[in-house]
């Protein structure tokens, strides 16, 4: 009766045959491909790293010197985000609407769902007024993170700074990642792997918005961060400040050292920078303006690529020599026709002729050249001579690195044998030729914390250890771990020390020191320098140290384009001593305090003497 | 009461056992689909799964009306019904409310209505009456214009409205046209443009053209089981292309290989057409000439896609074809569906355990993505159950539309089987990448009351008129 009624098997057959095709399919998928397993995982696992916050830098008393303040960025997941009130954002997190709309722009071109930095390193003062109004903005979050603080704000090219890793350097260490931070110049980057910590791991299951929903495998997986470990140096931070205040509108270095410890007490180089400038969102533009200040070159760290000819300071290393090696002796008198001497004229007025003492009380240039040239003149030829007077200077620490954690340092120049065969042909030249060198001029350069260091090994009688920053590393069970450094000692008898020193001591006491650098309580020991430089004004140059026995503080101060070392370098060297021996300033001082901090050597039209 | 006793003594305790099944696996996927921490009671009512429970209950609530309507009521109330939600439909172009794009819905109170969700049910009792009546025959241009109308009336409605997923369910109609003696050879047209389509459009022309001649030569062969004449055939095919081929590469052409294809196509069918003709072989000239329709079509299709249509026209077919490489667009839905699904294995990773849905990868999990959230879950096990209880629910509502004599009530129960069969079929072939990504609902497991209540009264309708098979049912 009905015709048509076997076709309800061909629509049960199509049926039928979707079912199979779909029991087919899903029994491929489901159980032949493994695949979508691994697929799936991956979608909800997300490692997340684990920042540790940044190990502190202490000074000698332990006041922080750099430690960790609070900072968080504001980042987006495009696809969470609903229209919103651009204005009322970009005022709130201080952005142009342009910049936010960029921002926003880049986001979604790296991805939909994941999440992207709107803006990093926002301060704690905008992130409050951003955090109550949050809710506002679907799609927007914040994440916390650690920004360094310098509470000083000194010593910025010592502690140096951190910076975000580039490709060359995510390429050639594979601990760094996108986005992290390494130290780039200065400890933080000397002392990197102690500072970083260890990064740690968070495994955990999130959402297609990346939303955490809890830990995968309960954190079997997981590492902790470990914290970086805390560096303790030997600076004195409130010295430090001291000296860059009277650093003010001048330029040049200091560097002081603990010549029993080697450690560096203050290491200051003028013009500088306010440290923090070089923190947070401000960084790269900061960081710009700095390194194309052609003129003050505030990023540099004249202390230690600054090289400059010793001048009359590098006296005290020649009469030493030349008290060892024999050429003279303590009670050698030589004459001095002042302006008429020769060959190098000497434009001190003193008595004559002088014997070491003396010599160095008045920097008698004629005295020098004396001896000098007893040094390279004396029997024997003179290449063996200069040789061994150079082998000398090199134990001083002269024309070679020293070996701080400060990896910029440079060599100075003391020249070899083979620069004088060269420049003036082979046994053609003698102690006439290079007469330049008795004075500390010439071919001569040193760097301040070289000259310190010379002055550490005289107040040491003939050692010195090895100068640096840290002197240990806190690691973190807050355990100190002292650091060894090595003691390199001089083959030069103490008793010609104590000569030269008593001649140091005699520059103090003795000339018109006696109403900048001497103390009533304390016996200072210094040397002036006047260095002729030809691209302007002379250097004013100083180097010292104090108490005689017992030395606590060594020092070198050296200002460019300042005239007489006893103008400016000695009485700056004469303060810093007394600040660190005694804390305070003696009231007679507190002029002289005031006039160096107000001498402005920098915006005066300088004229060649 | 005796009436009502004989009412509840015939239905049938199958097909209503699966449709609570349904319900229950369904509603228990929600939960986990949706799971909220803060909400962890499955009868929270502020949340998907509480609500759900009420819809339930209100489904049951109007099944349990239905099988008490008496019979007839369907029958006489079968073209008002429809008329009345044919105005519904239009009045939901005006006052309807917008999700998703789609102007589908109207607001009454809280409560969300899909009037097109209902439409199926109307305009399968309006095809049901119209086929059982006496002065109806299959062929005449009468009946068909007038069933062509039932049908496309509604369908114009609701592609106006903007929900194309929906309008589409009404196209399988033609299986219930089929079924009352429809030619054949329409489902056999309408199968072969849809695939020449989607073959045209998922891969190019080009490649249809030869999966087409490919066929063409393999029935010819099938058919007549000459092996010479059809390598002769491939010869005269090949050598046409490569001579144009050939013409084109020595006066330095740049024409697109499609036209030398195409043209070879055109040209060698038509020889063996003009052969065949002479030859008086009429089964080869039909073959050759349904061959050369489809690459007409295939042609035109990609002609008319690529140079008429605008590009919003484009973009529409292909997000309906599921044609999106970009990975945030409908591709990024279906990849999650799948990870989902795949990431089951055999016994799935339990229940709640799900990380793809549980943590929002798959889109409208709780609606249109059901299913992954079972195959997930309770991988190959729950996947193939859910496919055994629908395919047992198809084939059982074809037995009993089969078994009623009533031709109304086997017409109705065949629309209700072939729109069950429709969602089914592109709901799940959609998750597993079967079927192009067209947002409908998979019946009585899906969330959401609107769709629920409306294959509830679908299929109710059918199990009242099923528990009166033994009454004879007059207009």
């Amino acid at each position: 009766m009905d015709t048509f009624s076997k076709r309800k098997f061909i629509i049960a057959g199509i049926m039928l045959g979707i079912a199979v095709i779909f029991i087919i399919r899903l029994f491929s998928m489901q159980i032949l491909n493994k695949s979508y397993k691994q697929f799936a995982t991956r979608n909800v696992l997300r490692r997340i790293t684990v920042f540790p916050a940044r190990g502190f830098i202490y000074d000698r008393k332990m006041n922080f010197m750099v430690y960790n303040k609070a900072a968080y960025d504001l980042l987006v997941v495009p696809r969470e985000v609903k229209p919103f009130d651009t204005t009322e954002l970009c005022n709130i997190i201080q952005l142009e609407r342009v910049d936010l709309r960029e921002a926003l722009k880049k986001a979604k071109q790296f991805s939909y769902y994941k999440p992207s930095i709107i803006v990093g390193q926002i301060s704690p003062d905008i992130y409050a007024p951003l955090q109550e109004k949050l809710y506002k903005y679907p799609g927007f979050f914040v994440q916390s993170r650690t920004l360094r603080e310098y509470p000083s704000k000194s010593a910025a090219q010592i502690l140096g700074y951190v910076g975000e890793v580039n490709q060359h350097i995510m390429e050639s260490d594979k601990y760094y990642g996108m986005g992290d931070y390494i130290g780039v110049s200065g400890l933080e980057k000397a002392y990197e792997k102690d500072l970083r910590g260890i990064k740690g791991v968070k495994n955990s299951m999130v959402d297609v918005h990346n939303r955490i929903k809890g830990r995968y495998n309960n954190g079997e997986a997981d590492t902790t961060a470990i914290l970086g470990h805390n560096l303790l140096t030997g600076m004195d931070s409130k010295l430090q400040a001291y000296a860059e205040l009277l650093m003010t509108n001048k330029r040049g270095a200091i560097v002081a050292i603990e010549p029993s410890t080697g450690e560096i007490i203050l290491m200051v180089s003028t013009p500088s920078y306010d440290p923090n400038l070089l923190v947070g969102r401000q960084r790269g533009t900061n960081y710009g303006i700095l390194e194309r200040d052609s003129v003050n070159k505030p990023m540099w760290n004249r202390a230690i690529i600054g090289t400059y000819s010793p001048g009359s300071t590098f006296k005290l290393a020649n009469a030493l020599i030349a008290l060892q090696v024999h050429a003279i002796t303590p009670f050698d008198r030589f004459s001095c026709s002042g302006p008429a001497s020769t060959p190098i004229k000497c434009t001190h007025i003193h008595v004559s002729p002088l014997a070491m003492r003396e010599g160095i009380r008045e920097s008698c240039n004629s005295y020098f050249w004396n001896v000098y040239r007893s040094i390279i003149n004396r029997s024997g030829n003179v290449s063996d001579n200069y040789q061994k007077w150079r082998d000398y200077m090199v134990s001083f620490g002269f024309g070679q690195k020293i070996g701080t954690e400060l990896t910029s340092e440079v060599k100075g120049f003391i020249p070899e044998l083979s620069y004088y065969d060269k420049l003036y042909g082979q046994a053609r030249w003698n102690a006439m030729t290079i007469r330049s060198n008795s004075i500390g001029q010439g071919e001569i350069l040193a760097t301040p914390l070289q000259m310190a260091n010379m002055v550490s090994m005289v107040a040491n009688r003939g050692y010195y250890i090895t100068p640096h920053l840290v002197k240990a590393i806190q690691d973190t069970n807050r355990v100190f771990r002292e650091l060894k450094y090595d003691k390199k000692v001089m083959d030069i008898s103490p008793e010609y020390f104590n000569t030269v020193i008593e001649g140091m001591q005699a520059v103090v006491d003795e000339t018109k020191l006696k109403m900048t650098v001497h103390l009533d309580n304390i016996i200072v020991c210094g040397k002036t320098g006047t260095v002729q430089n030809p691209h302007g004004a002379d250097h004013s140059a100083f180097v010292g140290f104090a108490p005689r026995d017992n030395p606590k503080i060594a020092i070198a101060v050296f200002i460019e384009n300042a005239g007489f070392g006893a103008t400016y370098a000695a009485p700056i060297g004469g303060l810093l001593i007394e600040k660190y021996l005694n804390d305070s300033i003696a009231p007679k001082r507190k002029e002289l305090e005031q006039r160096l901090i107000e001498t402005d050597l920098l915006n005066v039209v300088q004229v060649k003497k | 009461m005796e009436k009502r006793n004989n009412v509840w003594a015939n239905v049938d305790w199958i097909t209503i056992s699966i449709y609570l099944a349904m319900m229950l696996i369904g509603w228990v996927n929600i939960y986990a689909a949706v799971y909220n921490q803060e909400h962890k009671s499955i009868f929270d009512m502020t949340q998907q799964y509480g609500k759900q429970l009420i819809w339930i209950f209100a489904a049951i609530f109007i099944a349990v009306l239905m099988i008490n309507t008496d019979s007839k009521f369907f029958v006489s109330f079968s073209f008002p019904m429809y008329l009345f939600f044919i105005l519904i439909l239009f009045l939901v172009l005006f006052i309807g409310k917008e999700i998703n794009g789609a102007r589908s819905w109207i607001e009454i109170g809280n409560f969300l209505i899909q009037p097109s969700e209902f439409m199926k049910m109307a305009t399968s009792l309006a095809i049901a009456r119209y086929i059982s009546s006496y002065n109806f025959k299959m062929h005449s241009y009468k009946s068909l214009l007038t069933l062509c109308g039932i049908i496309f009336i509604p369908v114009g409605l609701i592609f106006l409205q903007n929900d194309t997923g929906s309008a589409l369910v009404f196209g399988v109609f033609l299986l219930v046209l089929y079924r009352e003696g429809l030619n054949g050879i329409v489902l056999f047209f309408t199968f072969l443009i849809l695939l020449v389509f989607i073959l045209t459009m998922i891969l190019d022309p080009l490649i249809t053209i030869l999966i087409l001649t490919i066929a063409a030569f393999v029935i010819n062969y099938l058919i007549r089981k000459k092996v010479k004449r059809n390598l002769i055939g491939i010869g005269v095919f090949t050598s046409i292309f490569g001579v144009l081929w050939l013409i084109n590469y020595l006066l330095q052409g740049t024409v697109d290989a499609l036209y030398f294809i195409f043209a070879a196509a055109f040209i060698s069918s038509s020889l063996f057409f003009i052969w065949a003709m002479v030859l008086r072989k009429r089964s080869l000239a039909i073959l050759i000439g349904i061959y050369l329709g489809c690459v007409l079509f295939s042609v035109s299709v990609d002609f008319v896609f690529h140079n008429i249509m605008e590009q919003h026209q484009r973009d529409r077919i292909n997000e309906l074809l599921g044609i999106q490489s970009d990975v945030h667009g409908s591709g990024y839905h279906v990849n999650q569906s799948k990870i989902a699904i795949g990431s089951g294995g055999l016994f799935g990773k339990g229940f709640l355990q799900g990380t793809q849905t549980k943590f929002n990868f798959v889109p409208e999990q709780s609606t249109d993505f059901i299913f992954c959230t079972i195959g997930e879950e309770w991988g190959f096990l729950g996947t193939a159950t859910v496919i055994g209880l629908f395919i047992g629910l198809l084939l059982r509502l074809i037995f009993l539309a089969e078994r009623n004599h009533s031709k109304f009530s086997r017409v109705y129960g065949y629309c209700v089987a072939t729109i069950l069969f429709f969602h089914f079929a592109v709901n799940i072939g959609m998750t597993i990448g079967l079927a192009p990504v067209i947002g409908i609902p998979l019946p009585f497991f899906s969330y959401g009351g609107s769709s629920l209540w409306s294959f509830t009264l679908l299929l109710f309708v059918f199990v009242r008129l099923d528990a009166s098979r033994f009454e004879q049912l007059s207009f």
